[in-house]
Order: C-alpha cells, then sequence, then structure tokens
C-alpha cells in the first residue's frame, strides 16, 4: 500500500488536449510511469502516451455471455425434461430449438451485465475519496473543459523539485501539489 | 447521413457549414464550457420554469387514469375490459406491442447508430433512452394486469417453488418474459453507464449541497482518469453490439406470440422484420414528437439541429417503406397463399365491419408519411414533422389493432364469431399510460441531464489532438 499521507501527486493543467499529449508524451520519455491524465471525455491518444492499451472489461463480456447462455440452456432442460415435463402437443420434452431463445436473451442480460459492472469493478468504483479531488482546480475543470496530468509521487523517479521544473517547461495553466 | 442541397443560401444560414452545403451536427462558435453550462444549467437551475410544474401536473393527473383503472381492474377482474371470446386479446396486447415498439428508436440510437458511427446521434440518444425506459415501463404494466391474476405474476419467472411448478419454454409467451426483462434491465444499465461522466459534471458543478451529495452518489466517484475511459469506451461499444441484437430479437419475440399461432393474419413468416421496422419507424415518430418541443422549450436549437430532425425524418422514411411493403406482402400472401382464410382474414380486413381501422392505418403510416417525406423542405419543416409524427404514432397504433382485432374476431368457425368493442375502462389505462409516461419524462428532464455533455464534447472542433499544423483541415472534416 502506498503511503496515506503527505504528497500524493503533482498535477498539471492544461487548456487543450494536444497540450496535455504532448507533455504526456515528453513525461513517458523521461521514465515516469506512474502517471495518469485526466479528462472531460475519453482522449484516446492520452492513453497512447500512457501506454495503456488493452483493458479485461471484452473477456469479462465474453464469459458472462457464455455463462448466460449455459445456464439458462442447462435451466430449460432441467426444467421441461426432469422437473416438470409437460406434454405440449406430442412435441419431444426435449425441444432444444425452443429453448434457444430464452438462452439468447440471457446471454445478452449476463454478457451486458458482466460489460458494466466488470469495468466499474476495474475501474475501482464506487470510490467515496480520492486524492485528486483535493487539488483546488480539479473540480472546476476535469470534467467540463480542462486536461490533468498527474504524476504520482509513489513512482520512483519522482522529485517534488525536479517533476515541477520538468512540469512546468509545457505550457501548463498551473502545476499544483496535490496531498493525500 | 448527409443532407445537401442548395436549400438554404450558406452565407445566409450560420447552420449550414459552408463547404459543405450540410447543416451542421453541432451549431458553430461553441467550446467544452458552453455546451457543459448548456445541459447542465437547465437541471442546477434554481428556478424551475413554471410551465413544468403545469406540464407535471397534467400528465399526473392524467397518470391518474392508470391508478383508478388498475384498482377497478383489480376489483372486478379483466371482465371490465372489452376482451370477449374470442377477441380475448384486446387493449391489453395492442397497447403493449405499440409502447414497447415506441421504444426502440431508443436503443437503435444508442446502440446501432453508435457502431455505424454516427456521431450526429450523439445530442439525441441520451432523452431517446429514456424515452425507451419510460416506454417499456407503460409497456410491461399491460401484460402484468392482462394475466387475470395479477398477485399470482410472478409465476411467469423460473423460481422453485413448493408447487414444484415451472415455467412451459415451448410458449411465445414465456419467451417474451425473458425478452422483455432482458430489455428493460440492459437498457436501464446502458442508460445509467452513459450517465456516469455527467454526473461527475453535474456534482462538480451543482451549488446545493444536496445536489452535491446525490449526484457524487449517482457519478460513484466519477473523476475522468484516462484508464478509466478507455474501459469505459470499451463497455459502451461492448453493450452497444450486445443491445444491437437484443432490439431486434425483443420485437421478434413479440411478433411469434402472433406468429406462433394458427391463426390466419397471424401465422405468417413476414412477421418479425415488419415488427421490427414498424417498432424502429413508430419509434422515431415518438422521439420526434419530444425532441421538437424539448429544443424548442430549452434553447437546444445548438445541438438539436435541422440536421437531426433530417435524419430522423429519413430513417422514418426508411422503415415506413419497409413496413409499406409488409402491408403489400400480406395482401399479395393472402391471394398467393390459394387459402380461403387467408384470404377472407383480408378481405375482412380490408372491407369487414373494422374495415376502417384498416383504412385509418394506411392512410396515418403509409399514405401521409411515405408521399411526404420525400421532400427536403418538409423535413426541414418542424412543425410539419411534429404533425407528422403524431399521425405516424396514431397510424401505429392502428396497425397493432388491426392486427389484434381483425384476426381473432373472425376465427374459423362461424359460429364463433363475436365483435370487440373497448370500455371505457380500456381507453382511461391506455390514456392513463400516456400521463404516466409524461410524468416520467418531465422528471428525467427536471433532474438528469438530457443530453451527453460528455459525447457532445467529443463532437466539437478542438476535440482532436493535433499533430502538425497539416491536420487542421481534416480537423474540421471529421466533426462535420
Amino acid at each position: 500500500m502506498p503511503p496515506r499521507e503527505g504528497i500524493y501527486c503533482l498535477m498539471a493543467e492544461f487548456n487543450t488536449p494536444t497540450e496535455l499529449v504532448q507533455a504526456t508524451e515528453a513525461a513517458y520519455r523521461a521514465g515516469y510511469r506512474r502517471m495518469e491524465c485526466y479528462t472531460p471525455y475519453p482522449v484516446e491518444e492520452a492513453a497512447e502516451a500512457l501506454n495503456f492499451h488493452s483493458t479485461r472489461v471484452p473477456l469479462l463480456t465474453l464469459l458472462g455471455g457464455l455463462m448466460g447462455f449455459t445456464t439458462s440452456f442447462l435451466m430449460e432442460t432441467w426444467i421441461n425434461v426432469w422437473a416438470y415435463p409437460l406434454n405440449i402437443a406430442g412435441r419431444p420434452l426435449w425441444s432444444w430449438p425452443a429453448f434457444i431463445i430464452p438462452a439468447y436473451e440471457w446471454t445478452i442480460l449476463f454478457a451486458g451485465l458482466s460489460a458494466a459492472f466488470g469495468m466499474i469493478a476495474l475501474n475501482g468504483l464506487p470510490q467515496t475519496y480520492h486524492p485528486v479531488f483535493n487539488a483546488p482546480n480539479f473540480r472546476n475543470g476535469a470534467t467540463t473543459d480542462k486536461f490533468f496530468l498527474c504524476l504520482e509521487a509513489v513512482d520512483p523517479k519522482f522529485s517534488l523539485t525536479e517533476s515541477r521544473s520538468f512540469l512546468e517547461q509545457f505550457p501548463a495553466v498551473s502545476v499544483v501539489e496535490v496531498d493525500h | 447521413m448527409a443532407t445537401k442541397g442548395p436549400l438554404h443560401d450558406p452565407v445566409v444560414d450560420p447552420m449550414i457549414d459552408p463547404r459543405t452545403g450540410e447543416y451542421a451536427v453541432i451549431a458553430p462558435g461553441h467550446n467544452f464550457k458552453s455546451v457543459t453550462t448548456l445541459i447542465a444549467d437547465i437541471v442546477l437551475t434554481e428556478n424551475t420554469p413554471l410551465g413544468w410544474f403545469f406540464g407535471l401536473m397534467v400528465g399526473g393527473g392524467v397518470a391518474m387514469g392508470v391508478v383508478v383503472g388498475i384498482t377497478w381492474l383489480f376489483l372486478k377482474g379483466v371482465g371490465i375490459w372489452g376482451v370477449t371470446m374470442p377477441g380475448a386479446w384486446g387493449f391489453a396486447i395492442i397497447n403493449f406491442v405499440w409502447w414497447i415498439g415506441i421504444g426502440h428508436a431508443g436503443t437503435l440510437i444508442s446502440a446501432i447508430l453508435l457502431l455505424f458511427k454516427q456521431t450526429w446521434r450523439n445530442s439525441i440518444n441520451r432523452f431517446a433512452e429514456a424515452m425507451t425506459i419510460f416506454a417499456v415501463v407503460c409497456a410491461g404494466t399491460f401484460p402484468l394486469i392482462h394475466v387475470g391474476r395479477p398477485w399470482l405474476a410472478y409465476w411467469l419467472m423460473p423460481y422453485p417453488n413448493t408447487m414444484n411448478v415451472w415455467p412451459q419454454f415451448r410458449s411465445p409467451l414465456a419467451w417474451d418474459v425473458f425478452a422483455v426483462s432482458t430489455y428493460a434491465t440492459i437498457s436501464i444499465v446502458f442508460w445509467y453507464i452513459g450517465m456516469i461522466p455527467d454526473f461527475g459534471t453535474m456534482r462538480d458543478r451543482a451549488v446545493l449541497p444536496f445536489a452535491k451529495y446525490a449526484y457524487g452518489i449517482l457519478s460513484l466517484g466519477w473523476r475522468g482518469s484516462t484508464r478509466h475511459w478507455i474501459r469505459y469506451e470499451t463497455a459502451s461499444l461492448l453493450l452497444a453490439g450486445l443491445s444491437t441484437p437484443l432490439v431486434l430479437s425483443v420485437h421478434t419475440v413479440i411478433s411469434f406470440d402472433f406468429a406462433v399461432a394458427s391463426l390466419a393474419g397471424w401465422h405468417t413468416t413476414i412477421f418479425p422484420p415488419y415488427f421490427v421496422a414498424g417498432a424502429v419507424y413508430s419509434g422515431f415518430a415518438m422521439v420526434l414528437t419530444l425532441a421538437i418541443p424539448l429544443r424548442k422549450i430549452y434553447h437546444l436549437e445548438d445541438v438539436v439541429t435541422l440536421r437531426h430532425l433530417d435524419n430522423m425524418a429519413k430513417v422514418m422514411l426508411a422503415t415506413g417503406s419497409i413496413v409499406g411493403y409488409g402491408y403489400a406482402m400480406e395482401v399479395f400472401m393472402s391471394w398467393f397463399s390459394a387459402s380461403h382464410w387467408e384470404f377472407f382474414m383480408m378481405w375482412n380486413r380490408m372491407f369487414g365491419p373494422m374495415g376502417w381501422g384498416y383504412w385509418m392505418l394506411i392512410l396515418t403510416n403509409i399514405a401521409i408519411p411515405l408521399t411526404t417525406l420525400w421532400s427536403r423542405k418538409l423535413r426541414v419543416n418542424v412543425t410539419f414533422l411534429f404533425i407528422l409524427s403524431l399521425i405516424v404514432n396514431t397510424g401505429m397504433w392502428f396497425e397493432r389493432f388491426v392486427i389484434v382485432v381483425t384476426s381473432l374476431y373472425r376465427d374459423y368457425l362461424p359460429s364463433s364469431w363475436g365483435t370487440y368493442r373497448a370500455t371505457k375502462w380500456d381507453y382511461m389505462i391506455y390514456i392513463g399510460t400516456m400521463g404516466l409516461f409524461t410524468v416520467l419524462f418531465f422528471c428525467f428532464v427536471r433532474f438528469l441531464p438530457m443530453i451527453p455533455m460528455s459525447e457532445l464534447r467529443m463532437m466539437l472542433p478542438q476535440t482532436k489532438v493535433k499533430r502538425g499544423g497539416s491536420d487542421a483541415e481534416t480537423v474540421v472534416e471529421e466533426t462535420a
């Protein structure tokens, strides 16, 4: 666990996504790894600059979908063949083509719920507290029109003075220290 | 979907992009902050417009029809309705199919148009999805109160019970339970996931402590981290990819309720595609019914532009034509099948005692929309589109009326022929659900951001990350 007191990060505020991406790429080249961008809409170039590509959301969705299909199909088979067999106009008890339809719906249901809740869980949400909100300018901009780069203090390359002078070479509106 | 042509002089009309001659999807001169405040201030204002209270009051008053109607229904039973033998499916099923069809446009806009990268959909998808959910609420009411003993409606679900009784999965009515419940769940989840970043914005912009707290809880602590955004975009895309087959399957399964029965007029293979097209048709009509007053009242003409209305009218033209093909094919097949019963069904549908319903349907669903929507002048005429959207929704209701009633009340045995006449309770509950829909929609407009702010920001020209000077040209093009 990282220390829960003292400084959390140095946060630079930018006016445009282009400035943010340039600063992030430079920080990555300079050796920073524990850093994060905060933007009011998804900026794919920022993720590339952070070297963050794949997520596990698609895998979870696939597993959810397979689970939904299997659960539903086995449930229908068990119910209509063993638990409560009914003769409906002489049709076979295991009328599998008819069972496809509820199984199809549950495939989508389980896959969709896995995608949504998997994304929330992988993102570590819901989270009632996060240090970035301690920055005085964060709430005013991060969800509206500003772009933030955060160099975290746990990064081995982090140094309060050197990291600050590194960030100040970019056209940042401000560079602030953010405490835990 | 482009809107080209010299209808307006580009120099005079600022909404027309001078380079392409098309209507802009978003008015020029907006930035991240202005689109955010445009939407957020509608909700965060301290002055609720008086018209909102008035509308809520009217909607609530009409919604009392549902409360009173259902109370009396539960006391007396379904006998208070006009359902008889052989017309055992009356208003309840007509309204169920009509409402759920309306919902389909919301999913189409949020899912299928997202997959097709139709970015113009960004400004209309949130309230279209809200419309879907509220329409499903209204739709879901009907089968539940139609089951005869609604307090036992939970028997529809497979659950272990002491009676050892289970559902029968060869029945389309059991499929319906799965299709509609999945549709409702996924629609709500997709809608909520879409709102999380906007709840973050609302939390950060709210002044009242309660609003900060409430939106903070709803935002789950969203902070716009890039890693979060990437997972979020992946999940949204996956949900869109899952909703697309879902929305197509829901009305397909509902059409199975009819098509699997061996009744002339129902037992046909064209039902699934024709039901889905009809659903999208009526749904887009409903989106227009809602969007046109909303953009006027809340001054959203900058983000819900004539381009959106034009595009939606084009989708209506396409789906309306598919529906028209469906009608033509039904008539053709009733002759081509060489089946006496099919032929009589179609003759009776057109010229029987309820033939007026069929001609109303042809007039409102085919004759008026499919002749006028070809004209671009009419497609960008807001008043005309609003009236047309009401006409099409009436027409789609008549379609369901014709399908349900005229097939049932003249079945194979002339000795069992009857008629169908809706009672005041039928009308009361039907009109009441419109009030219920209005109340839900008014609450949505007042308390939730009705246009996705994060997606609007992505439509602005300043969104793109510039790599060198030459890209500045392509930036404008991609947002058009």
